[in-house]
């Protein structure tokens, strides 16, 4: 008879092996030392000690978490009005914004550089914190929770800010920042364009896709320092 | 009142701040554990349980009632943990993966109840542990976590998951097996 297969051993060890295999285990000194040494670490894993907590443990949980839950309302399905809002506002912001750095050519310059610098920085503040809640969303949706319609939604609407934001950082010089964006907009385009139920394989590959270009971590860099250029200003 | 599981997290979904109350209380022990398994630090594993509950409250719409509610927010800690793990390596705080040479004998647990001395060994498995299963996919992560702490068989990680009983069985072993390469030499465990 073959020896047991070291997924077999697996299943051994979680007493889900067929018995004519269990036999062999059993009987085998080759497979019996392999399934034991599977088997140590594998208690010893388990059996590594924790901390206790007794049963009031929940009760002091609660009471820390409930001054947050106020500000963090469970969040529901759909578009509502003052989540269309800003974005609307930030469109009507940048495209300002964008005409005016047309304009500047053909008229003197109506605001001044610095005025239209904190415009730009406060709508690109507001911009990168939507892109940021949809990012973390999507890296933390699990395939039980598999429907992304909301975050197509609002990655639609973040896409067409994204692309004026850009063009704007393109045209002032800030090439770093535009090069963020750049690669927000694709990584936006495939969730807007992607479908509302991906299968496992496919949220797991965009949620590596995201996670390997530290994409979150880089919007979230270049939101804190807009933040603090507009405080400077 | 008493909730069931299913009848609080249908409620808390709508808002209902006394049902999540009733799923906090019941499964926070369990959160803690598992966090403390992942991250081998008591302050941590207390902050990751309250950071799993708020992430919880903020999805609980998410939540469709197709795996459990304690699977669903088991694999929140999971995340979180994880998170807080990449996030120590970010931050250069993170120990390497020790060596036999550092450490021979480690599988060696103290003897006893838990003591100061079983504890500090179980923050070492712990922060091999969390090291190695950084390296598995979350998929994998999940079903040796329900399989291995929380006692889940197959169909229920199969649930869990949302694939075939077959497929949450070989994702099972790949996650024993990738742990086994990883957790093995660092015991001297080779073969």
């Amino acid at each position: 008879m073959n020896h047991v297969s070291e997924e077999e051993m697996t299943a051994a060890y979680y007493n889900e092996l067929e018995p004519t295999l269990r036999a062999h285990l059993d009987d085998c000194p080759q497979c019996r030392a392999a399934f034991d040494q599977l088997k140590r670490l594998l208690d010893h894993l388990r059996d590594s000690p924790v901390p206790e907590r007794d049963a009031s443990y929940g009760g002091e949980v609660w009471t820390r978490l409930l001054p947050h839950l106020a500000s963090e309302r469970p969040r529901r399905t759909g578009l509502r009005w003052w989540t269309v809002a800003p974005a609307l506002a930030t469109v009507a912001i940048v495209a300002f914004i964008a005409g005016m750095l047309i304009q500047q050519r053909r008229q003197p310059v109506v605001i001044s550089s610095k005025a239209r610098e904190r415009v730009l920085l406060v709508a690109m503040g507001d911009h990168l914190d939507r892109s940021q809640i949809v990012l973390a969303e999507l890296v933390n949706a699990t395939p039980e929770t598999l429907d992304l319609n909301d975050e197509r939604e609002r990655a639609r609407d973040l896409v067409s800010e994204n692309r004026l934001i850009r063009q704007t950082a393109l045209r002032s010089g800030d090439m770093a920042d535009a090069a963020v964006l750049d690669e927000l907009e694709r990584t936006l385009l495939d969730i807007a364009n992607g479908p509302a139920n991906p299968s496992t394989s496919d949220l797991e590959a965009l949620q590596q896709r995201i996670e390997s270009e530290g994409l979150l971590l880089k919007v979230r860099i270049v939101s804190a320092n807009v933040r603090q250029k507009g405080r400077q200003l | 009142m008493e909730w069931t599981d299913q009848a609080a997290a249908e409620a808390a979904s709508k808002g209902n701040q006394q049902a999540f109350r009733a799923l906090v209380e019941r499964h926070s022990r369990s959160i803690f554990r598992l966090a403390f398994r992942m991250t081998g630090n008591e302050t941590d594993a207390e902050d990751m349980v309250q950071e799993t509950f708020l992430r919880a409250w903020k999805q609980m719409h998410r939540f469709d009632g197709r795996a459990s509610f304690s699977t669903w927010v088991y694999r929140i800690a999971a995340n979180c943990s994880l998170d807080l793990i990449r996030s120590r390596r970010v931050r250069g705080e993170q120990q390497p993966m020790p060596t036999d040479d550092d450490h021979p004998g480690a599988l060696e647990l103290p003897a006893g109840d838990p003591s100061p001395e079983r504890l500090a060994h179980s923050e070492q498995v712990a922060r091999l542990l969390g090291s190695a299963l950084e390296e598995l996919s979350e998929m994998e992560r999940t079903a040796f976590l329900l399989r291995h702490y929380e006692g889940c068989d197959t169909d229920e990680i199969a649930r869990a998951l949302g694939v075939q009983s077959n497929a949450a069985k070989q994702t099972v072993f790949r996650a024993v097996q990738k742990l086994r390469r990883a957790l093995e030499p660092a015991w001297g465990m080779t073969q």
